[in-house]
Protein backbone atom coordinates (compact mmCIF):
# COMPACT_ATOMS: atom_id res chain seq x y z
CA UNK A 1 0.00 0.00 0.00
CA UNK A 2 1.20 3.45 -0.82
CA UNK A 3 1.89 6.01 1.88
CA UNK A 4 -1.03 7.96 3.24
CA UNK A 5 1.15 11.00 3.81
CA UNK A 6 -1.08 13.97 3.08
CA UNK A 7 -0.19 16.33 0.31
CA UNK A 8 1.08 19.73 1.35
CA UNK A 9 0.21 22.74 -0.72
CA UNK A 10 3.36 22.51 -2.82
CA UNK A 11 6.54 20.49 -3.24
CA UNK A 12 8.46 23.48 -1.89
CA UNK A 13 6.80 22.92 1.48
CA UNK A 14 7.97 19.34 1.57
CA UNK A 15 4.88 17.75 0.04
CA UNK A 16 5.18 15.00 -2.56
CA UNK A 17 6.09 16.22 -6.05
CA UNK A 18 2.57 15.55 -7.23
CA UNK A 19 1.14 18.59 -5.56
CA UNK A 20 1.68 21.76 -7.49
CA UNK A 21 0.48 25.06 -6.10
CA UNK A 22 -2.22 25.28 -8.77
CA UNK A 23 -4.86 22.59 -9.01
CA UNK A 24 -5.04 20.65 -12.29
CA UNK A 25 -8.80 20.64 -12.36
CA UNK A 26 -10.92 22.95 -10.26
CA UNK A 27 -14.48 24.06 -9.93
CA UNK A 28 -15.57 27.52 -8.93
CA UNK A 29 -19.08 28.23 -7.67
CA UNK A 30 -20.32 25.16 -9.52
CA UNK A 31 -24.01 24.27 -9.24
CA UNK A 32 -26.00 21.59 -11.00
CA UNK A 33 -29.76 21.73 -11.42
CA UNK A 34 -32.04 19.01 -12.70
CA UNK A 35 -35.51 20.00 -13.89
CA UNK A 36 -37.06 19.63 -10.43
CA UNK A 37 -34.20 19.76 -7.95
CA UNK A 38 -30.68 21.00 -7.37
CA UNK A 39 -28.05 18.25 -7.07
CA UNK A 40 -25.36 20.47 -5.54
CA UNK A 41 -24.77 24.19 -5.13
CA UNK A 42 -21.83 26.53 -5.13
CA UNK A 43 -19.02 23.98 -5.04
CA UNK A 44 -15.49 25.33 -5.22
CA UNK A 45 -13.13 22.40 -5.22
CA UNK A 46 -9.46 22.15 -6.26
CA UNK A 47 -8.16 18.77 -7.43
CA UNK A 48 -4.39 18.74 -7.37
CA UNK A 49 -2.19 17.25 -10.02
CA UNK A 50 -0.97 13.72 -9.35
CA UNK A 51 -2.90 13.48 -6.10
CA UNK A 52 -5.84 11.34 -5.07
CA UNK A 53 -8.78 13.43 -3.93
CA UNK A 54 -11.53 11.47 -2.20
CA UNK A 55 -15.07 12.83 -2.30
CA UNK A 56 -17.11 11.46 0.59
CA UNK A 57 -20.51 12.11 2.11
CA UNK A 58 -23.92 10.53 2.57
CA UNK A 59 -26.01 9.27 -0.35
CA UNK A 60 -27.78 11.86 -2.46
CA UNK A 61 -25.41 14.71 -1.71
CA UNK A 62 -24.41 15.19 -5.34
CA UNK A 63 -21.01 13.48 -5.35
CA UNK A 64 -21.61 11.46 -8.49
CA UNK A 65 -23.29 14.39 -10.21
CA UNK A 66 -20.23 16.52 -9.45
CA UNK A 67 -17.94 13.90 -10.96
CA UNK A 68 -20.09 13.64 -14.07
CA UNK A 69 -20.13 17.40 -14.51
CA UNK A 70 -16.31 17.47 -14.58
CA UNK A 71 -16.13 15.69 -17.95
CA UNK A 72 -19.48 17.02 -19.15
CA UNK A 73 -21.29 13.69 -18.99
CA UNK A 74 -24.11 15.79 -17.57
CA UNK A 75 -24.60 17.03 -21.14
CA UNK A 76 -26.34 13.70 -21.80
CA UNK A 77 -29.03 14.35 -19.19
CA UNK A 78 -31.98 16.30 -20.61
CA UNK A 79 -32.93 19.45 -18.70
CA UNK A 80 -29.74 19.37 -16.66
CA UNK A 81 -28.20 22.81 -16.16
CA UNK A 82 -24.70 23.51 -14.87
CA UNK A 83 -23.65 26.95 -13.70
CA UNK A 84 -20.28 28.14 -12.47
CA UNK A 85 -16.80 27.38 -13.75
CA UNK A 86 -14.75 24.24 -14.30
CA UNK A 87 -11.13 24.77 -15.23
CA UNK A 88 -8.83 22.07 -16.54
CA UNK A 89 -5.19 23.15 -16.54
CA UNK A 90 -6.39 26.74 -16.30
CA UNK A 91 -8.79 26.53 -19.24
CA UNK A 92 -12.53 26.81 -18.85
CA UNK A 93 -14.32 23.69 -20.09
CA UNK A 94 -17.93 24.66 -19.44
CA UNK A 95 -18.54 26.53 -22.69
CA UNK A 96 -20.62 25.30 -25.60
CA UNK A 97 -17.65 25.51 -27.94
CA UNK A 98 -15.57 23.04 -25.92
CA UNK A 99 -14.82 19.79 -27.76
CA UNK A 100 -16.36 17.38 -25.24
CA UNK A 101 -14.96 14.32 -26.98
CA UNK A 102 -11.42 15.61 -26.56
CA UNK A 103 -12.29 16.68 -22.99
CA UNK A 104 -13.53 13.20 -22.12
CA UNK A 105 -10.35 11.71 -23.49
CA UNK A 106 -8.34 13.96 -21.15
CA UNK A 107 -10.71 13.38 -18.23
CA UNK A 108 -11.56 9.68 -18.13
CA UNK A 109 -14.26 8.18 -15.95
CA UNK A 110 -14.85 4.82 -14.27
CA UNK A 111 -18.26 3.82 -12.91
CA UNK A 112 -19.43 1.68 -10.05
CA UNK A 113 -20.71 -1.04 -12.36
CA UNK A 114 -18.05 -2.04 -14.88
CA UNK A 115 -19.70 -2.33 -18.28
CA UNK A 116 -17.60 -3.88 -21.02
CA UNK A 117 -18.26 -2.96 -24.62
CA UNK A 118 -19.91 -5.97 -26.28
CA UNK A 119 -16.63 -6.98 -27.91
CA UNK A 120 -13.55 -9.06 -27.16
CA UNK A 121 -11.08 -8.06 -24.44
CA UNK A 122 -8.68 -6.67 -27.04
CA UNK A 123 -11.35 -4.75 -28.92
CA UNK A 124 -12.56 -3.15 -25.68
CA UNK A 125 -9.31 -1.20 -25.69
CA UNK A 126 -8.71 -1.18 -29.42
CA UNK A 127 -12.07 0.27 -30.43
CA UNK A 128 -11.86 3.52 -28.38
CA UNK A 129 -8.25 4.00 -29.48
CA UNK A 130 -9.25 3.66 -33.12
CA UNK A 131 -12.16 6.03 -32.62
CA UNK A 132 -9.71 8.55 -31.18
CA UNK A 133 -7.67 8.37 -34.35
CA UNK A 134 -4.79 6.09 -33.37
CA UNK A 135 -4.38 4.66 -36.88
CA UNK A 136 -1.29 2.49 -36.55
CA UNK A 137 -2.13 -1.03 -35.41
CA UNK A 138 1.27 -1.50 -33.76
CA UNK A 139 0.84 1.73 -31.77
CA UNK A 140 -2.58 0.57 -30.59
CA UNK A 141 -1.21 -2.86 -29.67
CA UNK A 142 1.57 -1.26 -27.62
CA UNK A 143 -0.89 0.98 -25.78
CA UNK A 144 -3.21 -1.99 -25.12
CA UNK A 145 -0.43 -4.08 -23.65
CA UNK A 146 0.90 -1.22 -21.53
CA UNK A 147 -2.55 -0.40 -20.17
CA UNK A 148 -3.32 -4.05 -19.37
CA UNK A 149 0.05 -4.35 -17.61
CA UNK A 150 -0.65 -1.16 -15.66
CA UNK A 151 -3.83 -2.63 -14.22
CA UNK A 152 -2.22 -6.03 -13.61
CA UNK A 153 -4.50 -7.78 -16.06
CA UNK A 154 -1.96 -8.64 -18.76
CA UNK A 155 -0.82 -11.98 -17.35
CA UNK A 156 -4.41 -13.00 -16.66
CA UNK A 157 -5.73 -12.30 -20.15
CA UNK A 158 -2.79 -12.30 -22.56
CA UNK A 159 -3.71 -15.78 -23.84
CA UNK A 160 -7.36 -14.96 -24.43
CA UNK A 161 -7.35 -11.39 -25.72
CA UNK A 162 -9.89 -12.34 -28.36
CA UNK A 163 -12.35 -13.91 -25.94
CA UNK A 164 -15.50 -11.91 -25.14
CA UNK A 165 -14.86 -9.39 -22.36
CA UNK A 166 -18.18 -10.32 -20.75
CA UNK A 167 -16.57 -13.59 -19.58
CA UNK A 168 -14.28 -11.79 -17.10
CA UNK A 169 -15.05 -11.67 -13.38
CA UNK A 170 -16.32 -8.47 -11.75
CA UNK A 171 -12.93 -7.38 -10.45
CA UNK A 172 -11.25 -8.17 -13.77
CA UNK A 173 -13.97 -6.23 -15.60
CA UNK A 174 -13.41 -3.18 -13.43
CA UNK A 175 -9.67 -3.36 -14.11
CA UNK A 176 -10.43 -3.78 -17.82
CA UNK A 177 -12.55 -0.63 -17.69
CA UNK A 178 -9.71 1.22 -15.99
CA UNK A 179 -7.25 -0.12 -18.59
CA UNK A 180 -9.59 0.99 -21.36
CA UNK A 181 -9.49 4.51 -19.98
CA UNK A 182 -5.73 4.48 -19.28
CA UNK A 183 -5.03 3.38 -22.86
CA UNK A 184 -6.36 6.76 -23.99
CA UNK A 185 -3.64 8.57 -21.98
CA UNK A 186 -5.94 10.70 -19.81
CA UNK A 187 -4.69 13.40 -17.47
CA UNK A 188 -7.49 13.02 -14.94
CA UNK A 189 -9.28 9.90 -13.72
CA UNK A 190 -12.72 10.25 -12.18
CA UNK A 191 -13.73 7.16 -10.24
CA UNK A 192 -17.32 6.80 -9.10
CA UNK A 193 -17.36 4.20 -6.31
CA UNK A 194 -15.18 1.87 -8.36
CA UNK A 195 -14.95 -0.80 -5.64
CA UNK A 196 -18.41 -0.90 -4.14
CA UNK A 197 -19.88 -3.46 -6.55
CA UNK A 198 -16.95 -5.85 -6.07
CA UNK A 199 -16.22 -8.62 -3.58
CA UNK A 200 -13.71 -7.71 -0.82
CA UNK A 201 -10.76 -9.38 -2.51
CA UNK A 202 -11.38 -7.76 -5.90
CA UNK A 203 -12.12 -4.48 -4.14
CA UNK A 204 -8.70 -4.64 -2.46
CA UNK A 205 -6.97 -5.32 -5.78
CA UNK A 206 -8.68 -2.38 -7.46
CA UNK A 207 -7.92 -0.12 -4.48
CA UNK A 208 -4.23 -1.04 -4.63
CA UNK A 209 -4.31 -0.37 -8.36
CA UNK A 210 -5.78 3.10 -7.83
CA UNK A 211 -3.17 3.87 -5.16
CA UNK A 212 -0.44 2.76 -7.58
CA UNK A 213 -1.62 5.33 -10.14
CA UNK A 214 -0.87 8.20 -7.74
CA UNK A 215 1.56 10.66 -9.20
CA UNK A 216 0.92 9.59 -12.80
CA UNK A 217 -2.68 10.73 -12.99
CA UNK A 218 -4.79 13.29 -11.22
CA UNK A 219 -7.45 11.24 -9.49
CA UNK A 220 -10.83 12.09 -7.97
CA UNK A 221 -12.62 9.20 -6.34
CA UNK A 222 -16.14 9.12 -4.91
CA UNK A 223 -16.35 6.54 -2.17
CA UNK A 224 -18.68 5.51 0.64
CA UNK A 225 -15.87 3.63 2.28
CA UNK A 226 -14.18 6.05 4.69
CA UNK A 227 -11.50 3.51 5.54
CA UNK A 228 -10.64 3.39 1.87
CA UNK A 229 -10.52 7.17 1.66
CA UNK A 230 -8.23 7.20 4.70
CA UNK A 231 -5.93 4.62 3.11
CA UNK A 232 -5.50 6.13 -0.34
CA UNK A 233 -6.51 9.79 -0.37
CA UNK A 234 -4.21 12.79 -0.23
CA UNK A 235 -7.11 15.22 -0.05
CA UNK A 236 -10.65 14.71 1.13
CA UNK A 237 -13.75 16.69 0.20
CA UNK A 238 -16.74 16.16 2.46
CA UNK A 239 -20.19 16.73 1.01
CA UNK A 240 -23.40 17.08 2.95
CA UNK A 241 -27.06 17.63 2.15
CA UNK A 242 -28.10 21.09 3.30
CA UNK A 243 -31.46 22.66 2.49
CA UNK A 244 -32.24 19.82 0.10
CA UNK A 245 -29.13 20.02 -2.01
CA UNK A 246 -25.52 18.92 -1.84
CA UNK A 247 -22.89 21.29 -0.43
CA UNK A 248 -19.16 20.96 -0.01
CA UNK A 249 -18.74 21.46 3.74
CA UNK A 250 -15.07 20.76 4.19
CA UNK A 251 -11.99 20.22 2.08
CA UNK A 252 -8.43 19.60 3.11
CA UNK A 253 -5.53 17.21 3.44
CA UNK A 254 -6.67 13.70 4.36
CA UNK A 255 -4.83 13.66 7.68
CA UNK A 256 -6.39 16.94 8.73
CA UNK A 257 -9.91 15.85 7.79
CA UNK A 258 -9.60 12.54 9.59
CA UNK A 259 -7.79 13.81 12.68
CA UNK A 260 -8.79 17.44 13.16
CA UNK A 261 -11.95 18.15 11.19
CA UNK A 262 -13.03 21.76 11.55
CA UNK A 263 -16.72 21.12 10.96
CA UNK A 264 -18.93 19.36 13.48
CA UNK A 265 -20.77 17.55 10.68
CA UNK A 266 -17.49 16.17 9.36
CA UNK A 267 -16.44 15.05 12.81
CA UNK A 268 -19.78 13.32 13.34
CA UNK A 269 -19.63 11.69 9.92
CA UNK A 270 -16.05 10.50 10.33
CA UNK A 271 -16.70 9.37 13.88
CA UNK A 272 -19.93 7.58 13.11
CA UNK A 273 -18.61 5.51 10.28
CA UNK A 274 -16.42 2.51 10.71
CA UNK A 275 -14.31 1.11 7.92
CA UNK B 1 -60.95 -21.79 0.91
CA UNK B 2 -60.07 -25.45 1.31
CA UNK B 3 -57.13 -27.01 -0.37
CA UNK B 4 -59.27 -28.96 -2.80
CA UNK B 5 -61.11 -25.86 -4.08
CA UNK B 6 -57.77 -24.12 -4.66
CA UNK B 7 -56.54 -27.15 -6.57
CA UNK B 8 -59.78 -27.20 -8.60
CA UNK B 9 -59.41 -23.49 -9.34
CA UNK B 10 -55.86 -24.00 -10.52
CA UNK B 11 -56.93 -26.87 -12.73
CA UNK B 12 -59.73 -24.83 -14.30
CA UNK B 13 -57.40 -21.90 -14.90
CA UNK B 14 -54.82 -24.20 -16.50
CA UNK B 15 -57.47 -25.75 -18.71
CA UNK B 16 -58.75 -22.33 -19.81
CA UNK B 17 -55.25 -21.09 -20.67
CA UNK B 18 -54.39 -24.26 -22.57
CA UNK B 19 -57.62 -24.22 -24.55
CA UNK B 20 -57.11 -20.56 -25.44
CA UNK B 21 -53.61 -21.33 -26.73
CA UNK B 22 -54.77 -24.43 -28.56
CA UNK B 23 -57.65 -22.44 -30.05
CA UNK B 24 -55.22 -20.00 -31.61
CA UNK B 25 -53.15 -22.84 -33.06
CA UNK B 26 -56.30 -24.59 -34.26
CA UNK B 27 -57.41 -21.57 -36.29
CA UNK B 28 -54.05 -21.44 -38.03
CA UNK B 29 -54.00 -25.22 -38.57
CA UNK B 30 -57.52 -25.17 -39.98
CA UNK B 31 -56.56 -22.41 -42.39
CA UNK B 32 -53.49 -24.32 -43.56
CA UNK B 33 -55.38 -27.62 -43.94
CA UNK B 34 -58.14 -25.91 -45.88
CA UNK B 35 -55.67 -24.19 -48.22
CA UNK B 36 -53.64 -27.38 -48.62
CA UNK B 37 -56.78 -29.42 -49.36
CA UNK B 38 -57.73 -27.06 -52.17
CA UNK B 39 -54.36 -26.11 -53.55
CA UNK B 40 -51.75 -28.75 -52.76
CA UNK B 41 -52.43 -30.67 -55.99
CA UNK B 42 -51.48 -27.56 -58.02
CA UNK B 43 -48.13 -27.07 -56.26
CA UNK B 44 -45.00 -28.09 -58.12
CA UNK B 45 -41.66 -26.61 -59.05
CA UNK B 46 -43.10 -25.65 -62.40
CA UNK B 47 -45.93 -23.79 -60.64
CA UNK B 48 -43.33 -21.51 -59.01
CA UNK B 49 -41.52 -20.71 -62.25
CA UNK B 50 -43.96 -20.86 -65.16
CA UNK B 51 -45.99 -17.92 -66.45
CA UNK B 52 -49.73 -17.96 -65.72
CA UNK B 53 -51.97 -19.11 -68.56
CA UNK B 54 -55.70 -18.96 -69.16
CA UNK B 55 -56.16 -16.03 -66.72
CA UNK B 56 -54.19 -17.93 -64.10
CA UNK B 57 -56.26 -21.11 -64.11
CA UNK B 58 -53.26 -22.89 -65.57
CA UNK B 59 -49.54 -22.24 -65.65
CA UNK B 60 -47.72 -20.85 -62.62
CA UNK B 61 -46.57 -17.87 -60.60
CA UNK B 62 -43.15 -17.03 -62.09
CA UNK B 63 -43.69 -13.38 -63.11
CA UNK B 64 -45.93 -12.80 -60.11
CA UNK B 65 -43.27 -13.90 -57.66
CA UNK B 66 -40.75 -11.69 -59.45
CA UNK B 67 -43.11 -8.68 -59.32
CA UNK B 68 -43.84 -9.33 -55.63
CA UNK B 69 -40.13 -9.51 -54.84
CA UNK B 70 -39.44 -6.30 -56.77
CA UNK B 71 -42.27 -4.44 -55.03
CA UNK B 72 -40.98 -5.58 -51.62
CA UNK B 73 -37.44 -4.65 -52.62
CA UNK B 74 -38.47 -1.11 -53.58
CA UNK B 75 -40.51 -0.85 -50.39
CA UNK B 76 -37.62 -1.94 -48.15
CA UNK B 77 -34.94 -0.02 -50.04
CA UNK B 78 -36.90 3.18 -49.41
CA UNK B 79 -38.37 2.52 -45.98
CA UNK B 80 -35.35 1.00 -44.22
CA UNK B 81 -33.00 4.00 -44.47
CA UNK B 82 -35.82 6.48 -43.91
CA UNK B 83 -37.20 4.49 -40.98
CA UNK B 84 -33.80 3.96 -39.39
CA UNK B 85 -32.92 7.63 -39.70
CA UNK B 86 -36.21 8.82 -38.24
CA UNK B 87 -36.04 6.30 -35.41
CA UNK B 88 -32.50 7.35 -34.50
CA UNK B 89 -33.54 10.98 -34.54
CA UNK B 90 -36.54 10.24 -32.31
CA UNK B 91 -34.78 7.94 -29.87
CA UNK B 92 -31.35 9.55 -29.62
CA UNK B 93 -31.75 13.21 -30.44
CA UNK B 94 -35.15 14.24 -29.12
CA UNK B 95 -36.24 14.04 -25.50
CA UNK B 96 -39.51 12.15 -24.96
CA UNK B 97 -41.13 15.35 -23.77
CA UNK B 98 -39.97 17.59 -26.60
CA UNK B 99 -42.70 19.01 -28.80
CA UNK B 100 -41.14 18.05 -32.14
CA UNK B 101 -40.69 14.43 -31.10
CA UNK B 102 -44.23 14.26 -29.77
CA UNK B 103 -45.58 15.66 -33.03
CA UNK B 104 -43.68 13.11 -35.15
CA UNK B 105 -44.74 10.25 -32.87
CA UNK B 106 -48.38 11.31 -32.91
CA UNK B 107 -48.37 11.52 -36.72
CA UNK B 108 -46.84 8.06 -36.94
CA UNK B 109 -49.53 6.60 -34.71
CA UNK B 110 -52.21 8.16 -36.90
CA UNK B 111 -50.48 6.87 -40.04
CA UNK B 112 -50.22 3.36 -38.58
CA UNK B 113 -53.98 3.31 -38.13
CA UNK B 114 -54.89 4.52 -41.63
CA UNK B 115 -56.64 1.76 -43.65
CA UNK B 116 -54.54 0.41 -46.48
CA UNK B 117 -57.15 1.30 -49.10
CA UNK B 118 -56.56 4.95 -48.23
CA UNK B 119 -52.84 4.46 -48.81
CA UNK B 120 -53.77 2.87 -52.13
CA UNK B 121 -55.80 5.89 -53.20
CA UNK B 122 -53.11 8.26 -52.01
CA UNK B 123 -50.45 6.28 -53.89
CA UNK B 124 -52.59 6.30 -57.01
CA UNK B 125 -52.99 10.06 -56.91
CA UNK B 126 -49.48 10.98 -55.75
CA UNK B 127 -47.10 8.41 -57.23
CA UNK B 128 -49.08 7.22 -60.28
CA UNK B 129 -50.56 10.55 -61.39
CA UNK B 130 -48.74 13.51 -59.83
CA UNK B 131 -45.27 11.98 -60.15
CA UNK B 132 -46.29 10.30 -63.40
CA UNK B 133 -45.12 6.81 -62.49
CA UNK B 134 -48.34 5.23 -63.76
CA UNK B 135 -49.35 1.75 -62.64
CA UNK B 136 -45.91 0.43 -61.84
CA UNK B 137 -43.87 -1.68 -59.47
CA UNK B 138 -42.11 1.51 -58.37
CA UNK B 139 -45.39 3.23 -57.46
CA UNK B 140 -46.56 0.11 -55.61
CA UNK B 141 -43.31 -0.23 -53.68
CA UNK B 142 -43.31 3.45 -52.71
CA UNK B 143 -46.92 3.25 -51.52
CA UNK B 144 -46.09 0.20 -49.40
CA UNK B 145 -43.08 2.06 -48.02
CA UNK B 146 -45.37 4.84 -46.76
CA UNK B 147 -47.53 2.20 -45.16
CA UNK B 148 -44.83 0.22 -43.33
CA UNK B 149 -42.77 3.25 -42.25
CA UNK B 150 -44.74 3.83 -39.04
CA UNK B 151 -44.27 0.19 -37.97
CA UNK B 152 -40.57 0.26 -38.78
CA UNK B 153 -39.96 3.53 -37.01
CA UNK B 154 -41.83 2.68 -33.83
CA UNK B 155 -40.21 -0.76 -33.55
CA UNK B 156 -36.73 0.65 -34.14
CA UNK B 157 -37.31 3.49 -31.71
CA UNK B 158 -38.57 1.11 -29.02
CA UNK B 159 -35.54 -1.10 -29.64
CA UNK B 160 -33.15 1.83 -29.20
CA UNK B 161 -34.94 3.16 -26.12
CA UNK B 162 -34.77 -0.29 -24.54
CA UNK B 163 -30.96 -0.02 -24.41
CA UNK B 164 -30.21 1.34 -20.96
CA UNK B 165 -28.69 4.82 -20.59
CA UNK B 166 -25.76 3.27 -18.73
CA UNK B 167 -24.36 2.17 -22.07
CA UNK B 168 -24.66 5.63 -23.60
CA UNK B 169 -22.95 7.16 -20.55
CA UNK B 170 -20.29 4.46 -20.59
CA UNK B 171 -19.53 5.12 -24.25
CA UNK B 172 -19.58 8.89 -23.81
CA UNK B 173 -17.13 8.59 -20.88
CA UNK B 174 -14.71 6.90 -23.28
CA UNK B 175 -14.99 9.91 -25.54
CA UNK B 176 -16.82 7.97 -28.24
CA UNK B 177 -18.82 10.14 -30.62
CA UNK B 178 -22.61 9.89 -30.82
CA UNK B 179 -22.31 8.44 -34.32
CA UNK B 180 -19.86 5.71 -33.28
CA UNK B 181 -21.95 4.88 -30.22
CA UNK B 182 -25.09 4.52 -32.30
CA UNK B 183 -23.50 2.58 -35.15
CA UNK B 184 -21.33 0.20 -33.14
CA UNK B 185 -23.13 -0.20 -29.83
CA UNK B 186 -26.75 0.88 -29.82
CA UNK B 187 -27.94 -0.42 -33.18
CA UNK B 188 -26.45 -3.89 -32.69
CA UNK B 189 -27.95 -3.98 -29.21
CA UNK B 190 -31.32 -2.87 -30.51
CA UNK B 191 -31.21 -5.40 -33.34
CA UNK B 192 -33.83 -7.82 -31.90
CA UNK B 193 -36.38 -5.01 -31.79
CA UNK B 194 -35.33 -3.74 -35.20
CA UNK B 195 -35.60 -7.20 -36.69
CA UNK B 196 -39.01 -7.79 -35.21
CA UNK B 197 -40.19 -4.49 -36.67
CA UNK B 198 -38.69 -5.20 -40.06
CA UNK B 199 -40.25 -8.67 -40.22
CA UNK B 200 -43.61 -7.19 -39.26
CA UNK B 201 -43.13 -4.53 -41.91
CA UNK B 202 -42.14 -6.97 -44.66
CA UNK B 203 -44.96 -9.29 -43.70
CA UNK B 204 -47.48 -6.50 -43.77
CA UNK B 205 -46.14 -5.30 -47.12
CA UNK B 206 -46.12 -8.84 -48.58
CA UNK B 207 -49.66 -9.42 -47.36
CA UNK B 208 -50.99 -6.13 -48.70
CA UNK B 209 -53.64 -6.10 -51.41
CA UNK B 210 -55.69 -2.95 -51.27
CA UNK B 211 -52.77 -0.52 -51.45
CA UNK B 212 -51.33 -2.31 -54.50
CA UNK B 213 -54.56 -2.58 -56.44
CA UNK B 214 -54.45 1.10 -57.41
CA UNK B 215 -50.69 1.44 -57.70
CA UNK B 216 -48.83 -1.57 -59.09
CA UNK B 217 -51.76 -2.88 -61.10
CA UNK B 218 -52.82 -6.27 -62.44
CA UNK B 219 -50.52 -7.04 -65.34
CA UNK B 220 -49.26 -10.62 -64.95
CA UNK B 221 -46.46 -10.49 -67.54
CA UNK B 222 -42.83 -10.73 -66.47
CA UNK B 223 -41.83 -7.14 -65.57
CA UNK B 224 -38.96 -5.67 -67.59
CA UNK B 225 -38.34 -2.60 -65.46
CA UNK B 226 -39.54 -1.02 -62.23
CA UNK B 227 -41.79 1.21 -64.32
CA UNK B 228 -43.75 -1.79 -65.63
CA UNK B 229 -46.97 -2.75 -63.96
CA UNK B 230 -46.56 -5.96 -61.96
CA UNK B 231 -49.07 -8.19 -60.24
CA UNK B 232 -48.30 -9.00 -56.62
CA UNK B 233 -49.08 -12.41 -55.15
CA UNK B 234 -51.95 -11.06 -53.06
CA UNK B 235 -53.56 -9.36 -56.05
CA UNK B 236 -53.21 -12.63 -57.97
CA UNK B 237 -55.02 -14.51 -55.20
CA UNK B 238 -57.73 -11.86 -55.02
CA UNK B 239 -58.21 -11.83 -58.79
CA UNK B 240 -58.33 -15.62 -59.08
CA UNK B 241 -60.84 -16.09 -56.33
CA UNK B 242 -63.10 -13.15 -57.17
CA UNK B 243 -62.93 -12.64 -60.94
CA UNK B 244 -61.87 -15.95 -62.47
CA UNK B 245 -64.41 -18.79 -62.40
CA UNK B 246 -62.56 -22.04 -61.75
CA UNK B 247 -59.54 -20.23 -60.31
CA UNK B 248 -60.03 -21.35 -56.71
CA UNK B 249 -57.48 -24.17 -56.73
CA UNK B 250 -54.76 -21.88 -58.09
CA UNK B 251 -55.78 -19.19 -55.61
CA UNK B 252 -55.38 -21.66 -52.73
CA UNK B 253 -52.03 -22.86 -54.08
CA UNK B 254 -50.82 -19.24 -54.40
CA UNK B 255 -52.00 -18.55 -50.87
CA UNK B 256 -49.99 -21.54 -49.65
CA UNK B 257 -46.93 -20.09 -51.35
CA UNK B 258 -47.56 -16.72 -49.67
CA UNK B 259 -47.98 -18.29 -46.23
CA UNK B 260 -44.83 -20.35 -46.76
CA UNK B 261 -42.90 -17.21 -47.71
CA UNK B 262 -44.08 -15.38 -44.59
CA UNK B 263 -43.21 -18.35 -42.38
CA UNK B 264 -39.79 -18.53 -44.00
CA UNK B 265 -39.27 -14.85 -43.21
CA UNK B 266 -40.12 -15.43 -39.56
CA UNK B 267 -37.97 -18.52 -39.16
CA UNK B 268 -35.03 -16.83 -40.86
CA UNK B 269 -35.25 -13.85 -38.53
CA UNK B 270 -35.53 -16.11 -35.47
CA UNK B 271 -32.42 -18.06 -36.54
CA UNK B 272 -30.58 -14.84 -37.23
CA UNK B 273 -31.58 -13.46 -33.86
CA UNK B 274 -30.48 -16.49 -31.88
CA UNK B 275 -27.18 -17.06 -33.74
CA UNK B 276 -25.85 -13.61 -34.28
CA UNK B 277 -27.34 -11.39 -31.64
CA UNK B 278 -26.12 -12.83 -28.32
CA UNK B 279 -22.57 -11.84 -29.24
CA UNK B 280 -23.51 -8.23 -29.72
CA UNK B 281 -26.05 -7.94 -26.96
CA UNK B 282 -25.46 -5.32 -24.28
CA UNK B 283 -27.60 -7.19 -21.79
CA UNK B 284 -25.67 -8.62 -18.89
Amino acid sequence: MTSTQPCRPSPADGGPPCCEPHPWIETEGLSLHYSTRTAFRDVTLPIHKGCITAIVGPSGCGKSSLLQSLNRLTDLIPECRVTGRIRLDGQDVTGREVDVIALRRRVGMIFQKPIPLPFSIRKNLDFPLRQHGVRQASARQAKIERALRDVGLWNEVKDRLDAPAAGLSGGQLQRLCIARTLALDPEVLLLDEPCSALDPLASGTVEDLIASLRGRYTIAIVTHNLAQARRIADHVAVFWVQEGCGRLIEFGAAAAIFHQPTQELTAAYIGGMRG
Amino acid sequence: MSRSTVALGERVATAVLWSAALGVIAVFAWLLVDLAGQGLSRLSFEFLTAAPRNAGRQGGLGPILVSTALILLVCMAVSLPLGLGTAILLAEFTAPTQRFGRLVRRSLDVLAGVPSIVFGLFGNVFFCQVLGLGFSILAGGLTLACMVLPILIRATEEGLRAVSDEHRRNAAALGLSRAATIAHLLLPAAMPGLLAGWILGVSRAAAETAALMFTSGYVDRMPESLLDSGRALTIHIYDLSMNVPGGNATAAASALVLVALLLLCNVASACFASRWLPRRSLAR
